[in-house]
């Protein structure tokens, strides 16, 4: 069980550096020289050369790569150009929001798409199948964004339940937070919901296929029995690691339903960002979703082994 | 008489997974939809009488009539028009950016999974390193690098798109090379690059093919979403995104504005996402449905 934890780990160090790489790489896309721009109207070339230097310009790209790195890894991610605020400081006020909003997603999701998913591969091929299935498949197709209008429309403007913006931190007021992130949990728990459904009900006709749940039925045991303690049991291993995963999916839907319920969070850091060329701040927001990420999947790998005791002794 | 064994095999083979394919009535709904969509984009200029460019300051946000099927926007452009006319950008999105995808994952997935060693190594990694970047964050992320267009937006998702194929023809080009028919050509004396065209390529092909057309559903989402952060089509060139992004503003006086649009997407992403799943279980009916 440690060695293949420190094994993942190992392989998850050349991942992380080549992300790094990746990101580092990002701005060398972009066009013009952004010192002749930093220097304004009068180009003066020694200013132009004091921003080379003190910016690290004049040095080589791998020299360049270096500091950059040596920087993230003392917990520095840079400035943002339009607030002067450090961006370590920026994801730290924002995060949480995401968090919250992800986690309220999450509980969405997995009240929607476990229990579905059971039921669904319980009684496969009767009509319930077939409408969890439709179901599914629509939240899988349906755009976040649209879902997030259309919701507005009907539960905000039209029957004036809960807000359509904003956002309240819990230690303010937790019914008041809870109720404001209430409708975008709703929306970004669909889609996610109906991605888990179908996991689930994969990994559950997978279990109820096998020797030992027709043998606990031939002992007599009541079929909702044989389903949650055998079948269920059974299933979670793949179902936690496909949920680990879907982290990735979270943040982005976080960025859109963000978008849309105007929720100060880390999507939304991202996408205004984007649009006032702080790329410092998309450089940070994209390396530490992509360092989330690689841990997640590396707590799937160490849960799933948790989860499967024949892969423990192994 | 052996090359008539073999043509006839294939065609039965043919006829078998169209059987397969055309039992099923979800795959069935899902193709008709994607035609229907490439039928309005290729015919948007004729089924119109309206310009999708054309504002109207005299028909500004005029709900559902008889003249205006879906109304008209801020601008008093025609929706049903810009809905039509944004088929195409949306569809464009979805079929250049999984080609990009296809074109640049697939060699390197051969190469991979064909030559394995340091090759696979290097592959292997960089595709783990895009694949930790979530598919819309490294888009939006590529998108603000490159600047705002739709031909950058197509990039982005291709790039972002390229890892699931190298992985898929990766794993197939693995279990196939150990076949004795592979063996076999090796010991003929067929070069590599031989057996990876006549023989493993056309094996891996099936996977690739679902891949696409789920993939192609995810891009139109991907492109829809760019467009609604201002990241895709920019305007006033037609997308349903972009036309979401606008009508977002005027939720309370012209719920048309997004209702239609978004549905739009709705109903491909549906079909292709029906599409790929009948072709799945078509062309591999051994595989559990996740």
């Amino acid at each position: 069980m440690l060695r293949l934890s420190v094994h993942r780990v190992l392989v998850a160090i050349p991942t992380l550096i080549l992300v790094s790489m990746l990101i580092f790489g990002l701005q060398k896309l972009l066009p013009g020289d952004p010192v002749t721009a930093m220097a304004g109207e009068v180009q003066d070339p020694q200013v132009i050369a004091l921003l080379r230097h003190q910016y690290h310009l004049d040095e080589s790209i791998p020299q360049q790569y270096a500091l950059w790195v040596g920087a993230v890894l003392h917990g520095d991610l840079g400035t943002s150009l339009r607030t002067s605020v450090p961006v370590r400081t920026l994801i730290a006020q924002k995060l949480p929001v995401t968090l919250q909003l992800s986690l309220m997603a999450l509980v969405v999701a997995l009240l929607i798409g476990v229990p579905a998913g059971i039921v669904s591969a319980a009684r496969r091929g009767t009509p319930i199948d077939y409408i969890a299935n439709v179901f599914a498949l629509s939240g899988m197709s349906i755009p976040t964004f649209w879902f997030g209008i259309i919701l507005i429309l009907v539960v905000s403007v039209k029957w004036r339940l809960l807000p359509s913006s904003g956002y309240v931190p819990p230690t303010e007021d937790l019914w008041l937070s809870i109720k404001t992130l209430l409708l975008p949990a709703l929306v970004l728990g669909a889609s996610l919901g109906a991605q888990l459904m179908r996991h689930t009900r994969s990994a559950m006709l997978g279990v109820l296929r096998s020797d030992y749940i027709r043998t606990a039925r031939a002992k007599g045991l009541l079929w909702p029995a044989v389903i949650i303690k055998h079948g269920f049991r059974n299933a979670l291993g793949p179902i936690v690691t496909v949920l680990t995963l879907l982290f990735g999916e979270l943040l982005a839907g976080a960025v859109l339903t963000e978008q849309v319920f105007t929720i100060p969070g880390f999507g939304k850091l991202i996408v205004d960002s984007v649009f006032n060329r702080d790329y410092a701040v998309v450089q940070g927001v994209v390396l530490c979703t992509a360092a989330g990420f690689i841990v997640m999947n590396l707590l799937a790998d160490v849960l799933y082994t948790l989860l499967n005791p024949r892969l423990r002794q192994d | 008489m052996n090359t008539v064994a073999a043509v006839t095999c294939t065609a039965r083979r043919r006829n078998r997974l169209w059987d397969r394919f055309a039992s099923n009535k979800a795959a069935i709904a899902g193709a008709s939809i994607v035609v229907f969509f490439v039928a309005v984009a290729v015919l948007a200029p004729w089924l119109s009488p309206y310009d999708p460019l054309q504002t109207s300051f005299l028909s500004v946000r005029q709900a559902p009539s008889h003249a205006h099927w879906f109304g008209t926007d801020e601008l008093g452009r025609d929706v049903l028009t810009r809905m039509m006319f944004g088929t195409r950008a949306s569809l464009m999105a979805g079929v250049v950016s999984v080609a990009f995808a296809i074109v640049v994952g697939v060699p390197l997935g051969l190469i991979a999974g064909y030559f394995g060693r340091l090759a696979d190594g290097i592959v292997s990694r960089l595709t783990d390193a895009l694949l930790s970047i979530p598919f819309l964050i490294l888009a939006i992320a590529l998108a603000a690098f490159l600047g705002p267009s739709l031909t950058n937006a197509m990039l982005a998702i291709g790039i972002s798109a390229m890892p699931r194929f190298v992985r898929i023809t990766r794993g197939q080009a693995m279990l196939v090379k150990s076949e004795d028919y592979v063996e076999g050509a090796h010991a003929i004396g067929l070069e590599d690059l031989s057996i990876i065209v006549r023989y493993i390529l056309p094996n891996a092909l099936p996977p690739i093919i679902v891949q696409a057309s789920l993939t192609i559903a995810m891009a139109i989402i991907a492109e829809a979403s760019l467009s609604f952060l201002g990241l895709g089509q920019l305007p006033p060139a037609p997308s349903w995104g972009a036309m979401l992004n606008t009508a977002k503003d005027f939720m309370n006086q012209a719920p048309w504005m997004s209702i239609f649009p978004g549905a739009a997407i709705f109903l491909a992403v549906l079909g292709f996402n029906l599409l790929g799943d009948g072709l799945r279980d078509a062309l591999d009916p051994k595989t559990t449905r996740a």
